[in-house]
């Protein structure tokens, strides 16, 4: 729980009881909430910032004139949407081998944001692909990747909607997210692959315009943005769920 | 031998039972009384670990059964509310895969002989072709072959079944008991077991 | 532990050999839907012939998770699933056991049926076998995987639909190598190397599944 950070560090022992302590959903309901608020003015400043660069400073590229800026938005939402997954998959198995509710109630919470950088990713690689290379959908490696990821996060959520009893939909979920993770490098290379063998190096979306030095500080200003919306999106949801269960 | 510590079971967010400790000994009889819905299959599964309870623990000989998982389910034997047999097989075949499946391999003399003693004669008829009694009868032979599991969890093993067949299930428990095992059984009725002491356990 | 585990296959396929209609409804799914593609896209011989290798992996695919639907429902609805559990063996190698005996019954004769459906794509001979390789190396990470989802969507409203949503992301990395291997070889290349990755996936998931599978099961049945 990373989050704690800021907690006094008076010594090694009163610390380990402090992180015990957050573990119970009912404690960690009012840090969640202020950690949330802060995440939320973080999120909104920093996707200022970070839109500003792309749109404004950072040049325009030789090749596909303004149209390349949407990876300002789609290549930091395919990133974070990636890093949830596993996020996702840590917090769920850390609920299935400690029995600790937070934590399973954490996996759950992040499913729905990480399905919407996903959803985004895809939304914004169409909206890439239209103008560049003709068709909103050109089965390139990574939105394929995108897409299967949707699916994995699709199904994490449909499973646990449809168990009834919490703790099993926890621990289900656990199953799955886990298995999904240790699937996923194995799913992107083999799309990779997929990708090599029927289109050749044709079309490609990875292969985005040399980065000039602005473009990464926008991409990466944009993924801090969206890092700390999720943050804060997450830790909302999360405090929907404890209010729901306990 | 078995013991129960603290236990604590809800369902659907209804507390079924709390604070629940007991101890068994061999040869003694344990009878869960109450009501339908009462949490009775819920303890007994509890009992036999195939449900984690919400608090507490169970102990055999001294040990957490979460901790011993094969090596308890080798020392018991569970019959749940359904018969636990393949339609599409035999009753012989059905009793002689159980049997194998706990580590207890049987013969197939001995497997006839059980059925017989339930009366039920070893044919190739499918238990998809047998009556509900009948189907009863075929899961509790199983019984007489499992002499050598010290733990026996029965869940209603009356239900359904005509006065011989409970007559004999009574006195299989009975010698059970006398052979130092121990039983836990849950049941709507009343019977009549002979055993050296006989515990009665109310859920609801 | 072994003979427990065998015991446990004999009876599976002893049901199933005493009621095969499920076990023939999956296979006739499996015809019947590679049957369906030339209806759909038309019968152009060199366009049938390039597709062939994805449909009928395809085809496998769908036809193992209308299977797999029935590997623990039955037992769970008759008890039988119970004593599994409490038996004297581990879970993990009773479900591998479970996992082997149904892909005997619905993967091994989908390899055995694929050289008919290779015919009615008009795939040359040549490469049936690579086509059967991979779907023999394939099919058994198909069981494997969809066992977990079946372990854990037991007993829900709507699991057959579920179990689809839930197993088939999952299923892509090993349609890719198989369809993919065949089409490599039917362009005059090596296949090798992807038959050798599905290999490694087969022995992954052999060693690695049934324990998912395992606590899947128990965490449906608590």
């Amino acid at each position: 729980m990373g989050h704690c950070g800021g907690i006094a560090d008076i010594d090694g022992m009163s610390t380990a009881i402090r992180w015990f302590w957050f573990a119970s959903p009912q404690t960690f309901f009012p840090l969640a909430g202020r950690i949330a608020a802060v995440c939320w003015g973080l999120a909104a400043a920093l996707a200022a910032v970070g839109l500003y660069i792309g749109f404004f400073v950072a040049p325009t590229d030789a090749q596909q004139g303004e149209v390349y800026r949407i990876i300002f938005i789609h290549v930091p939402a395919a990133w974070m949407s990636m890093f949830l997954y596993l996020v996702m998959a840590f917090w769920a198995a850390i609920g299935l081998a400690f029995n600790t509710r937070l934590s399973a109630m954490m996996a759950s919470a992040i499913a729905p944001t990480g399905a919407l950088f996903t959803f985004l990713a895809l939304w914004t690689g169409a909206l890439w692909g239209r103008p560049t290379w003709g068709a909103y959908w050109v089965w390139d490696a990574r939105l394929t990747s995108e897409l299967i990821l949707l699916f994995l996060y699709l199904g994490f959520m449909a499973l646990q909607a449809s168990i009834d009893d919490p703790r099993r939909a926890d621990r289900a979920g656990a199953v799955l997210a886990i298995v999904g993770a240790v699937n996923v490098p194995i799913i992107y290379y083999s799309v990779q692959w997929w990708n090599t063998l029927h289109q050749g190096a044709s079309v490609s979306l990875t292969r985005a315009p040399s980065m000039a030095s602005t473009m990464l500080t926008g991409m990466l200003v944009m993924s801090l943005a969206f890092w700390a919306y999720a943050i804060a999106a997450v830790l909302m949801r999360v405090r929907c769920i404890i209010r729901e269960r306990e | 031998m078995l013991e129960a510590v603290g236990l604590e079971c809800a369902r659907q967010r209804r507390a079924l039972f709390a604070g629940l400790a007991f101890a068994l000994a061999p040869g003694e009889l344990l009878r869960v009384a109450g009501e339908n819905g009462a949490g009775k299959t819920t303890l007994l599964k509890v009992l036999a670990g195939l449900l984690d309870p919400d608090a507490g623990e169970v102990r055999w000989q001294g040990r957490p059964i979460r901790a011993l998982r094969e090596e308890f389910a080798r020392q018991l034997v569970f019959l749940g509310h359904a018969p636990a047999v393949k339609d599409e097989l035999s009753a012989a075949e059905n009793l002689s895969v159980a049997c194998e499946l706990a580590g207890r391999p049987a013969s197939p003399q001995s497997v006839r002989e059980a059925l017989e003693r339930y009366g039920l004669p070893a044919e190739p008829r499918p238990v998809r072709r047998l009556s509900q009694g009948q189907r009863r009868r075929a899961a509790l032979a199983r019984l007489v072959l499992s002499a050598d599991a010290p733990l026996w969890l029965l869940d209603e093993p009356f239900a359904a079944l005509d006065a011989a067949a409970a007559r004999l299930t009574e006195s299989l428990i009975g010698r059970h008991l006398a052979a130092g095992g121990a039983v836990v059984y849950s049941t709507h009725q009343e019977a009549s077991i002979e055993a050296a002491v006989h515990r009665v356990l109310q859920l609801g | 532990m072994i003979s427990i585990a065998r015991t446990l296959v004999a009876r599976d396929l002893r049901v199933v050999l005493r009621r095969p209609g499920d076990a023939a409804t999956a296979l006739l799914f499996f015809v019947i839907v590679a049957s369906l593609f030339p209806l759909g896209i038309g019968a152009e011989p060199n366009l049938l012939r390039a597709v062939a290798p994805g449909v009928i992996w395809v085809a496998a695919l769908l036809s193992s998770m209308l299977s797999l639907q029935r590997l623990f429902a039955a037992d769970h609805a008759d008890g039988t699933l119970e004593q599994m559990l409490l038996a004297a063996a581990p879970l993990g190698v009773l479900s591998a056991a479970k996992v082997l005996a149904h892909w005997l019954v619905s993967g091994l004769p989908v390899v055995a049926l694929a050289p008919l459906l290779a015919l009615q794509y008009d795939l040359a001979p040549e490469l049936w076998g690579t086509l059967a390789l991979s779907l023999l190396l394939g099919t058994p990470v198909l069981s494997f995987i969809g066992a977990i989802g079946a372990a854990l969507t037991l007993g829900l409203r709507g699991a057959g639909v579920l179990l689809a949503l839930l197993v088939l992301p999952l299923y892509v990395p090993v349609l890719i190598l198989g369809a993919g291997s065949v089409e490599m070889a039917a362009a005059g290349l090596a296949a090798g190397a992807q038959l050798q990755v599905l290999g490694a996936l087969l022995v992954v998931s052999a060693a690695f599944a049934p324990w998912a599978i395992a606590a899947a099961l128990r965490i449906s049945t608590e």
